[in-house]
């Protein structure tokens, strides 16, 4: 594959993300070195690791919400670089769900989920209404759409997000610790939308500390420490056998309760 | 200092085991017995405010209504009465308190001028005209002012500027102050805030060198400096120089209390603004900019009272807007002494503003939070 063309031609086997020795720092603090990570089609992959590792830090670059230093990160074929124009159209592209839902509080259920189609994608009014209301559907609270969401739980409102993402008919969907911020009673509400999207075929990359999500959903598992891809494998391999002593510290620390 | 006085009476335990207010059936004896005559102290001190509230307004009333004069023949009559105010003042030089030096027998043009204007911000303080029919409403209004106040045409004698005064022209410069500083003072704030050094360098040397001189001294440049460096023979005229500089000099505050609101705004919203794919330019119009003026709604109106106020320095350069056409009201010799009803008069009309303003501003901060609380 050529490195010097920035815009590829797509074809089915070619990964949607692909970062290749990725390294940024914090000023000093080198919070991510050498990631080699490749998400295809269809895939979904859970990245799980210590607090501090860059694992939230490793899936805001695939956005761009944060800027890498070193390295190349090509995300649908086009390559992440400066210009805004090719970050814009690769933010069209994928969709994000947040830990603290970030909602637009001054707008109603209907009206964050229809802005971006209408303003990003020039989706006429109607059309936008409806795929919101199908979205919402999707995600069990159709009667909430004319509440702000000030108004809804912690549950519903992080329900909203992923249907504001999906709005925008995005190939691929990150989620960044997406039940972290929720009352434990709320977390399986989240979770079931996610497996249901998962079951769907979207490809999905989600930082999470939900395990027992991780072993029905994931097809890989990828755990971070200290900055570093420390291991890449099937969810029933990583969880049985644990190759590094990292991981298993890791791992009898958060299942050992 | 005694925290219960009652408590020296020996009859504080008692005291303490009867509801507040004791047991007045009446509400208002209640409340009265409960928050002004609890104590002793509390009631001595209720008292005595009670008199010289009373004197006061007394007082008050007595120079305003009863000893005064609302029209007398000779301002003598005033001069000999001592006590109450002299209304006849106003009654004579009303109109040109009102309209400064606009011609006399065209003042009713000015008059529909300042109707003009406040159906202009009824109509604007309207949620159901908040669109794209406002923009039209104030264009013919705007327009209808101008042919109003210059003449010229459909018969209407031509009036230069230099002669309008008075109220219409407070609120001329008030409402062209608000409108385009406000713009100016969102460009200022966001361009503070820009990613671009350069851009970032041009707001923050225009929002202190612009906030670190007084008004006074920019209407004074604007005046007296400002034509000195135009070409021999072009000339900008005064009104209009005061009017950009009240607007540069209101631009520099309103930037700062809107950057305020900016910084209130968590990261997550630009963060999932970004995520969209969402423009800067509809981030900022659709995301941002709203939630964050709605933030500084209270210190933005502060603002807004200010520069109406501050419109009245505008008689230093000697333009005759309100406050100056009153002052000019006394000069005659016949009515020299009278300032205070001449002030009087045009503090109500400028109270009546600002206090709509305030009002309004409550109202709309009240609908505004109510369909969406954090």
């Amino acid at each position: 594959m050529s490195t010097a063309a920035t815009v590829r031609p797509a074809s089915s086997d070619q990964p949607m993300i692909e970062m290749r020795k990725v390294n940024k720092w914090y000023g000093e603090f080198h919070v991510l070195r050498d990631i080699n990570f490749t998400v295809r089609q269809g895939q979904k992959v859970v990245v799980c690791g210590p607090s501090g590792s860059g694992k939230s830090t490793m899936i805001r670059c695939i956005n761009r919400l944060e800027e890498h230093q070193a390295g190349e990160i090509i995300v649908e074929g086009i390559e992440l670089t400066n210009d805004i124009k090719n970050v814009e159209m690769i933010r069209r592209e994928v969709g994000m769900v947040f830990q603290q839902f970030n909602l637009f509080p001054h707008l109603t259920v209907l009206e964050n989920l229809t802005l971006a189609p209408i303003w990003v994608r020039k989706v006429p009014k109607k059309e936008a209404e409806e795929t919101a209301t199908y979205f919402l559907q999707r995600v069990h609270i159709p009667e909430q759409a004319h509440k702000y969401p000030g108004q809804l739980s912690g549950g519903q409102q992080q329900r909203v997000a992923i249907a504001r993402s999906l709005c925008m008919k995005p190939k691929i969907m990150l989620f960044d610790e997406p039940t972290s911020a929720l009352d434990p009673e709320m977390i399986k509400e989240v979770l079931d939308v996610m497996v249901e999207l998962a079951n769907e075929g979207m490809t999905m990359v989600c930082v999470t500390h939900e395990m027992g999500f991780a072993r029905t959903v994931a097809d890989t598992m990828v755990f971070m420490d200290k900055g570093e891809i420390v291991e890449t494998a099937p969810p029933k391999d990583f969880f049985a056998n644990p190759r590094t002593d990292r991981a298993k510290l890791f791992l009898s620390q958060i299942l050992g309760h | 200092m005694a925290q219960n006085p009652t408590a020296g009476l020996g009859a504080g335990a008692i005291a303490e085991a009867r509801p507040p207010g004791g047991l007045a059936r009446n509400p208002i004896t209640r409340w009265l017995r409960a928050n002004l005559f609890n104590t002793w102290l509390n009631s001595a001190v209720t008292l005595i405010v009670l008199y010289f509230a009373i004197k006061g307004l007394w007082s008050f009333m007595d120079w305003a209504f009863l000893s005064a004069h609302f029209e007398v023949d000779d301002t003598r009559v005033c001069r000999e009465a001592k006590e109450g105010a002299c209304w006849a003042l106003i009654t004579e030089k009303h109109r040109f308190i009102l309209f400064g030096t606009y011609p006399y027998e065209e003042q009713w043009r000015a008059l529909i001028v300042i109707f003009l204007f406040i159906a202009l911000y009824v109509v604007s303080a309207m949620r159901r005209f908040w669109n794209r029919r406002l923009a039209l409403i104030w264009a013919v209004g705007l327009f209808a002012i101008g042919v109003l106040m210059w003449g010229g045409v459909l018969g209407l004698r031509y009036v230069e500027n230099e002669r309008w005064g008075g109220l219409p022209l407070t609120l001329m410069l008030a409402t062209f102050g608000i409108a385009l500083a406000f713009p100016l003072g969102i460009a200022l704030a966001l361009g503070r805030r820009s990613n671009m050094p350069a851009i970032q360098a041009l707001c923050v040397v225009y929002i202190e060198l612009i906030r670190g001189v007084p008004l006074i001294s920019l209407l004074f440049m604007a005046s007296v400096m400002f034509p000195l460096f135009l070409p021999e023979g072009m000339t900008i005229d005064k009104l209009l120089r005061a009017q950009v500089a009240i607007i540069m000099f209101a631009a520099a505050y309103l930037a700062e209390v809107i950057r305020g609101g900016l910084q209130a705004i968590p990261k997550g919203q630009f963060e999932a603004a970004d995520s969209l794919g969402l423009s800067y330019i509809h981030k900022t119009g659709k995301i941002i900019l709203p939630q964050a003026l709605k933030l500084v709604i209270p210190p933005l109106v502060n603002s807004f009272i200010g520069l109406f106020k501050d419109t009245s320095l505008v008689l230093i350069i000697g333009l005759f807007d309100l406050l100056n056409s009153a002052k000019a009201s006394i000069i005659e010799p016949k009515w020299v002494g009278f300032g205070v009803e001449a002030y009087v008069f045009v503090s109500i009309i400028y109270f009546a503003f600002c206090f709509a303003m305030s009002k309004y501003s409550q109202e709309l901060e009240a609908t505004l939070a109510r369909g969406h609380k954090r």
